[in-house]
């Protein structure tokens, strides 16, 4: 591995290339892919803020008053601004993807992907559907 | 349609030199090649070493897409060279590089015996407790216990995954797309019985769970054999194989 090392006739100096840090800027399916693995920090976010909701709500009416009024300040707003697209993000892609590792036979035909990705959907529109429902009807 | 006179009359290949007895890294040398309209980059390359410098280096050998000897990075996607039209890389000029992630030999030609020795790993035969005599006749499936494997079963051993798979660079002890796509193709095969061993084997370090799902694999397949999708069902079975051996106690075997 040394600089010095010589080439010889029957043991010829290999050249291996070492992977830069930066190679997910190197085409954008990477840098796609990379985005992608990020997401679920701000899906472990909503999750947190979530956690903390449930706290403050165990806390008294007080407390939930402040939690609320902390929600509204304007970078946090903001950081919910971008924490929601790349949730969408997360869900948008993976939806996409679950055809790959869900392999579902009828009848001894593979079901099309398309199938499995508006499944997916399916189950999303309903799930949203019935939250809205809870929270809005009163 | 007066598009011959429009048509370039040659084209610019930067091609990778690595000549281990005269320099230490790889350089890029251009080469003018005639353009046609139904060459492909392999045309050009053996244009070049019939015609212009004939101590160019590189693999080939079926010329149709079926032996996967020529994988080469066109314009720094992986590409079977005798797949890549001209045509689709014009005005250029095109650079052509070794596979990368795989240490170069010479020029555009790398080693593979890290690929061969990890597809050896994942026992890619159909294993069998004991060999029916010849006698008893064939091992007969129907066209639908074909169907669940045939998909993988298409692959040509060109390593463009591998090429393709970041994973696969930053971490060289990867099992790697292919490898993990042909155990599949034999553990849903209807007549083998070595599923076990070979989860086993992919279910330890350096198998299925270095894979993070870039999805780049099956992009570059060019025989469509889906070794991200291969991986994902992997890991599904793998996962549910371990949940069942945790938590049922008659599940342990």
């Amino acid at each position: 591995m040394s600089a010095e090392a010589h080439y010889t006739r029957y043991h010829p100096q290999w050249y291996r290339r070492r992977v830069s840090v930066w190679w997910w800027l190197q085409s954008w399916r990477y840098t796609k892919f990379v985005l992608r693995e990020l997401t679920s920090v701000f899906v472990a976010f909503f999750a947190v803020i979530t956690l903390w909701q449930l706290r403050a709500l165990v806390d008294g009416p007080q407390a939930y008053t402040q939690f609320v009024r902390g929600l509204k300040s304007s970078p946090l707003v903001a950081v919910h601004g971008v924490a929601f697209l790349f949730v969408l993000f997360h869900s948008i892609s993976w939806f996409h993807l679950a055809p790959k590792a869900m392999v579902m036979r009828l009848r001894g035909k593979r079901v099309p992907d398309w199938v499995i990705v508006g499944l997916n959907y399916f189950a999303w529109l309903i799930a949203s559907g019935t939250i809205a429902w809870l929270l809005l009807r009163g | 349609m007066g598009s011959r006179e429009k048509l370039p009359p040659t084209v610019t290949l930067a091609v990778t030199r690595y000549r281990p007895e005269e320099e230490s890294e790889p350089t890029l040398q251009t080469y003018e090649a005639p353009y046609r309209k139904d060459w492909v980059v392999l045309d050009a390359l053996n244009y070049i070493k019939d015609k212009v410098d004939g101590s160019l280096s590189f693999r080939w050998s079926c010329r149709m897409g079926v032996c996967g000897s020529c994988g080469m990075m066109v314009n720094g996607e992986p590409k079977l060279t005798c797949a890549a039209f001209l045509s689709d890389y014009l005005p250029g000029p095109i650079r052509v590089e070794p596979l990368q992630f795989f240490p170069i030999v010479r020029d555009l030609v790398v080693d593979m015996t890290d690929f061969l020795h990890k597809l050896k790993k994942v026992k890619p035969w159909v294993v069998r407790e004991e060999e029916r005599p010849l006698s008893e006749g064939e091992y007969r499936q129907t066209p639908e216990q074909l169907d669940i494997y045939k998909q993988f079963s298409m692959c040509i051993n060109c390593m463009l995954c591998y090429a393709a798979c970041p994973i696969y660079g930053l971490e060289p002890g990867f099992v790697g797309p292919a490898a993990i796509a042909l155990a599949q193709r034999y553990n849903l095969d209807s007549r083998d019985i070595g599923a076990q061993e070979r989860l086993d084997i992919l279910s330890g370090k350096d198998g299925i769970w270095e894979c993070t799902f870039v999805g780049e694999c099956t992009k570059v397949c060019p025989k469509n054999v889906d070794p991200a999708g291969a991986i994902q069902q992997y890991k599904l079975t793998g996962a549910a194989h371990w949940f069942k051996s945790v938590l049922l106690p008659w599940g342990r075997k």
